[in-house]
């Protein structure tokens, strides 16, 4: 076994914590660790070359700015602003539980790219949690906000990951699957997605106590901040 | 009849689109790297033929192309384009004369998918099926964007070109974040080729105490994790854990129940993927696309609900593999 190639895994964590830029980083680890393996210069290109256009269906979010791009122009965001805090019965909390619970049912249908970072997230949910975290502190700070919206990408990561895995025609489910049956256990699709679900339930239970708590914690700021006043 | 080519091939013309305009603004380090990428999109397809059939001439220029991408992207000289366009008032006033119908066409991108994604089986024109099987929800994906595009642009009375130079910002934004994804993922498939996986899987087996039940599914679970956290996919750390540790030691040794194995193996190696910056897409590409100072805000703000989502996964994978 040639264990030289791992220097490129070294090599991607010693950039990653010297905060180089990651892109060099990452392409600079491939290509070492090609070389390292025994490698010609050429083979290694090519194999970069083919292994990033594998992955080309990565970089499809290019397709949502033309239209994004124009509607924010147009006041969108300001819009999903003023949306959000023109209803007074929707919490900060009850918005993102809901949009999380909404985005790991369509996942768990295999529906993952209906929303997302660049289509749903900015233009939408990430104004709409600013205005709904204002509903509670109207002076919240810049720190504050860059939290808000932090949460509002990583609620749709959570709700994506641990929705997916439950879908039984695509992705991870046939990934296991095909894993075993390479080796000899052959397994139900069904029986593999009927596992994840536990773990869904669990994360979004988590979650959503999670918002819950930063809900409660933004409402005692604003509740000193008051006092102080 | 839709291919997730011809998705390819638009995204490829959107660059180099934005190539173009930031040629005439004289920036011409954007300039080359929106235009390179945009070139590998328009003869992506050309090249994966070339390279299928054996020829690898076309693969190597590509692999000098991306050799090229990450120069540029670390030469640091990526600078952004000064924000100038229209001021926040413009957009408020705008806002509120169009009001709830500027959620229209930004609502056609999620619906649309989601309408053409699931009634694809049965869209046809003569014998042929409108979407091709193979990322129909992609292309699903494709098409809305562009019907979003024109209703966005019938709404707000726009033209091509705006649209185009409203791309050209928001990419400026993103700038070399945009295309970390498609290079970590590279960087995988490369890791993939050399046997960088096999060597850990070698390596991990080789440390853990085989007969304690409980120490094989700890070390196969934080295995998932960490290897996942190291790749920035928990697709690429399943066959290696799980050939190094879970089949031989848990499956075999132990007598887990594979299936259940394997699903919370998988699950495991999700809760990795919300800490590490190599999975740039769902965590270094949001923080830019929302402004965030600190580039990793997102994983700031997922960590704590990964932490306990293992936890419970770990007692799961526990009690549910050994039924």
């Amino acid at each position: 076994m040639n264990y030289w190639p791992l220097l490129g895994v070294a090599f991607v964590v010693v950039g990653f914590a010297l905060r180089l830029n990651p892109a060099l980083v990452v392409v600079a680890a491939g290509i070492l660790s090609a070389l390292l393996s025994g490698l010609s210069i050429a083979d290694t290109l090519a194999l970069l070359g083919h292994s990033f256009l594998s992955n080309r269906m990565l970089m499809l979010l290019v397709l949502t700015l033309p239209a994004i791009g124009l509607l924010e122009r147009a006041g969108l965001r300001e819009r999903a602003h003023a949306f959000v805090a023109g209803l007074r019965k929707l919490t900060f909390a009850k918005l993102l539980i809901s949009y999380l619970a909404m985005r790991q049912v369509l996942s768990m249908f295999g529906l993952n790219n209906v929303a997302g970072h660049p289509q749903t997230v900015r233009p939408l949910l990430a104004p709409m949690s600013e205005a709904a975290a204002e509903k509670i502190d109207p002076t919240i700070d810049d720190d504050a906000r860059e939290h808000i919206r932090a949460l509002a990408a990583a609620t749709d990561n959570i709700g994506l990951f641990f929705g997916e895995d439950i879908f039984i025609a695509l992705g991870a489910v046939l990934l296991i699957q095909g894993f075993f049956a390479q080796n000899g256990i052959e397994l139900d699709p069904k029986s593999i997605a009927i596992w994840a679900v536990p773990t869904a339930f669990a994360a979004f239970i988590i979650h959503s106590l999670r918002i819950v708590f930063y809900q409660r914690r933004l409402v005692r700021a604003a509740r000193e901040n008051h006092a102080a006043d | 009849m839709l291919r997730i080519e011809y998705a390819y091939w638009l995204c490829g013309i959107f660059l180099g689109v934005c190539a173009l305009i930031e040629a005439r603004r004289r920036r011409v380090l954007q300039a080359a790297f929106w235009g390179i990428l945009s070139l590998c999109f328009i003869g992506g397809d050309i090249v994966e033929s070339a390279f299928n059939a054996g020829d690898k001439f076309l693969a190597q220029t590509v692999g000098a192309a991306v050799v090229a991408l990450a120069i540029l992207a670390g030469s640091g000289r990526l600078k952004r384009h000064p924000e100038f366009a229209c001021d926040s008032d413009v957009r408020r006033i705008s806002a509120s004369k169009l009001g709830n119908k500027l959620f229209l066409p930004a609502l056609l991108i999620p619906i649309g998918t989601l309408i053409l994604a699931l009634t694809q089986p049965w869209l046809h024109i003569g014998d042929a099926a409108l979407f091709d099987s193979h990322q129909a929800t992609l292309t699903a994906l494709a098409v809305a964007c562009v019907i979003a595009l024109f209703a966005a642009m019938s709404l707000t009375r726009s033209n091509l070109a705006a649209a185009g130079t409203e791309t050209a910002r928001l990419l400026d934004a993103l700038s070399w974040a945009a295309v970390l994804p498609m290079l970590l993922a590279t960087l995988g498939g490369v890791f993939a080729a050399t046997g960088v996986g096999d060597a850990v899987g070698h390596l991990s087996a080789m440390a853990i105490p085989a007969d304690s039940r409980v120490a094989c599914v700890l070390a196969y679970a934080l295995g998932m994790v960490a290897f996942t956290v190291i790749m920035g996919n928990a697709f690429a750390a399943f066959p290696v854990m799980t050939a190094g540790i879970g089949l031989p030691l848990l499956v075999v040794h132990h007598h887990a129940n594979p299936a259940a194995l394997g699903a919370l193996g998988m699950l495991s190696g999700y809760c990795g993927t919300l800490l590490t910056p190599m999975a740039a897409n769902f965590n270094v590409v949001p923080a830019a696309l929302l402004e965030l100072r600190d580039p990793n805000g997102v994983i700031k703000a997922q960590w704590q609900t990964a932490a306990w989502v293992f936890q419970a996964n770990i007692i799961l994978m526990y009690f549910l593999a050994f039924r």
